[in-house]
């Protein structure tokens, strides 16, 4: 007998294919729960609307990245071909006019800060990198690389209850219903 | 998009329906595409990639030495004497940088065009397109002359204090290649994530395990985090769609800010671009022809995606042959005597003409078979076609940049250009160390996207309906209207 104690993580319901997935995800997003997912191989087209999720918040992000690698850009070339060490090379002039000979950095650097930013973003938005998720501890759940759609409802939510929320998956058409425990 | 064959025959009671060709053959399933993409990573190769790997390596090899012998010897090992300065090695850094540009077109602009089928060769186009820059970032770091010092380049003070010339297309060039690569990796890498997190779930527990799970992040595959990603992902085409163009622009003008005639032309950042395009599809049909052979990829890489790519070089080298041909337009309608010259000495009477024709045969006659249904259907033409262009693309950086050099303003310093042995097997070599890294690429990664390939199966659509012909439904006809179908009862179905 194991001694280890341990904490429900929520349930995990699987369903056989994407349209079953969509139709368990709006039943699940009109039941009321905030906290749940579902993991699929693939993004489905309009599981978003289908979840009820917010638009990605990236964008603004990776907008304040770009601005910023511009303005870097800028401020590189400026200061320093203009304010700190102007070197005639060329014939070309050493004041404000030679703005133009500037702009393919300026470009490049918006590019290389907006891409950063989107990695970087996309990582801290999604939470990840982790080593290990309590999801990881199901025998069923590393279908959900392959050919699995799982619906999992986290204990965390306010509406989850051990036997209401397993007889909700029942009854939207969910196989193979598991409670997922975390060791502690 | 084409579309082909019809699917039933027109009745009155049935609208006519024009069926696309599906992007997979054969209705596979999600697990067969998982177990025959991850089935390349976790079987024993072929015994041909050991025949390919080996050679590749000692070609390496050949490369390393002849760095090593002229970094220990000086950069006169080389052939450039004034006034060639700029020979082979610059040539070879434009030959791979414009071969990576098709990696960034599929997965980028074609991304965001909408073009499905780009999901099968995405993946390996991309690893192409990394390959391709460090092979072509070898040369101008050499060519510096003593590439202890290549650290000039960054934008950091000197010794004395001087700062980089901003203002010097060579520096933008830095900039522009280096950014390329950068962002090259992590639009490669955040599309590596989901799949390595099958690689993950597949491994048994032990090395490789651990290192795919590190790579892999942690991947759940939660639509929450599925909906950031695709954003990502998308940001990322839209970076890379100008960053794609702007790169082999700036890397033209190297050469079009100069005021050597032959080169000072504002045509050549569009013909860059395009050759660039035209030459990476040609590397990225060379290497997925035998791959997907050697693979039994066949289902997920179809004639169908072969054909599109034909038809993009047909498309880009048409481009290119018309800037060729407008290149010498302008040399004489520019009435300018020195740019007249330089391009009859060029294409008709110089010393290297023969690299003009190679390069006009290559480029322009070869590509145009592909109007023929058939060449684009037959995978020997089709090698063929790209062996071609593969060479010719060569060819026509070295017109560009010898045959212009050879032949400068001061007639008392033209100096025809032949390489040295330390030039040719510089070159050979790098073929080997872009072999040997995309050889790589196929033991450890997935050659495909395997998320992205399952994505466009008719089957992933939500509103797929099995028991309608093809899941051809309304749903669809409002989300997509650009598919080839007509709603029943509409003009367009009755017509």
């Amino acid at each position: 007998m194991s001694t280890t104690l341990k904490r429900v993580h929520g349930y995990l319901a699987e369903f056989d294919n994407p349209q079953d997935l969509y139709h368990a995800a709006e039943h699940v997003r009109d039941q009321g729960y905030q906290r749940w997912d579902v993991h699929t191989p693939f993004p489905i087209h309009g599981m978003d609307v289908a979840m009820g999720n917010p638009r990605s918040k990236l964008p603004w992000l990776v907008f304040f990245g770009g601005a910023t690698g511009f303005t870097v850009a800028f401020l590189m070339q400026f200061l320093t071909q203009v304010v700190i060490y102007p070197t005639v090379v060329q014939g070309k002039p050493t004041d404000i006019y030679t703005l133009p000979a500037f702009f393919p950095v300026m470009f490049e650097l918006t590019i290389l800060f907006s891409a950063f930013t989107t990695l970087f973003g996309l990582l801290a938005l999604i939470g990840l990198p982790r080593l290990n998720h309590p999801l990881f501890a199901s025998k069923r759940f590393p279908k959900f690389s392959d050919d699995g759609f799982f619906v999992c409802i986290e204990a965390r939510d306010a509406k989850f209850t051990k036997e209401g929320t397993k007889s909700f998956l029942e009854g939207i058409g969910g196989k193979n219903i598991e409670l997922v425990e975390d060791e502690i | 998009m084409e579309a082909t064959s019809h699917a039933s025959a027109p009745t009155p009671s049935e609208p006519r329906i024009l069926e696309r060709e599906p992007l997979v053959l054969n209705n596979r399933s999600y697990s067969w595409i998982t177990n025959r993409i991850c089935g390349i990573v976790e079987n024993k190769q072929p015994f041909l990639w050991w025949i390919l790997f080996v050679p590749s390596v000692i070609l390496t090899g050949v490369t390393v030495f002849c760095f090593t012998y002229l970094i220990s010897t000086g950069v006169g090992v080389w052939g450039q004497k004034q006034p060639v300065a700029w020979a082979w090695d610059i040539t070879n850094f434009v030959f791979w940088i414009g071969i990576g540009h098709a990696g960034t077109l599929i997965s980028a602009i074609l991304f965001l065009t909408r073009q499905k089928w780009r999901t099968s060769v995405n993946r390996a186009a991309e690893a192409m397109t990394l390959f391709a820059v460090m092979c072509a970032g070898l040369f101008p770091g050499f060519h510096v002359g003593r590439v202890w010092m290549v650290w000039f380049l960054a934008p950091i003070p000197n010794a004395n204090a001087i700062w980089q010339n901003f203002k010097s297309p060579l520096l933008w060039d830095v900039f522009a290649v280096s950014t390329y690569f950068t962002v090259s990796v992590i639009f490669w890498f955040i599309g590596l994530v989901p799949d390595l997190a099958t690689l993950r779930d597949r491994c048994k527990p032990g090395l490789r395990k651990m290192l795919y799970g590190i790579f892999a992040l942690g991947w759940r595959g939660g639509n929450r985090h599925w909906s950031h990603y695709e954003t990502a992902y998308m940001l990322l085409a839209a970076l890379s769609t100008p960053l794609v163009l702007s790169v082999h622009s700036v890397v033209s003008f190297d050469f079009a800010t100069s005021v050597v005639p032959g080169w000072h032309t504002t045509i050549f950042p569009p013909y860059f671009v395009a050759g660039a395009i035209f030459g990476g599809f040609a590397m990225v049909l060379t290497l997925m022809i035998p791959a997907r052979k050697i693979y039994g990829l066949q289902d997920l890489i179809t004639a169908k995606h072969i054909d599109n790519m034909a038809k993009i070089i047909l498309l880009t080298g048409t481009i290119v042959g018309y800037a060729y041909s407008m290149e010498f337009f302008m040399a004489y309608y520019s009435a300018n005597k020195y740019e007249l010259q330089t391009f009859q000495l060029r294409g008709l009477y110089g010393p290297s003409v023969w690299y003009y024709y190679c390069m006009f045969g290559f480029n322009v006659f070869a590509p145009q078979l592909f109007w023929s249904r058939w060449c684009r259907h037959n995978l020997w033409v089709v090698m063929f076609v790209c062996m071609c262009v593969n060479a010719g693309m060569w060819f026509e950086r070295y017109v560009i940049i010898v045959t212009t050099l050879e032949r400068h303003l001061t007639p008392g310093s033209w100096r025809t250009f032949s390489p040295t042995w330390v030039d040719i097997w510089t070159f050979v070599g790098t073929f080997g160390l872009f072999m040997m890294l995309f050889l790589l690429f196929l033991r450890f990664l997935p050659v495909i996207a395997i998320g992205e390939v399952k994505g466009v199966l008719p089957q992933s659509d939500p509103h797929y309906d099995p028991d309608r012909e093809k899941g051809i439904q309304e749903e669809d006809l409002m989300d997509y209207p650009d598919r080839h179908v007509a709603k029943p009862g509409t003009a367009a179905a009755t017509a």
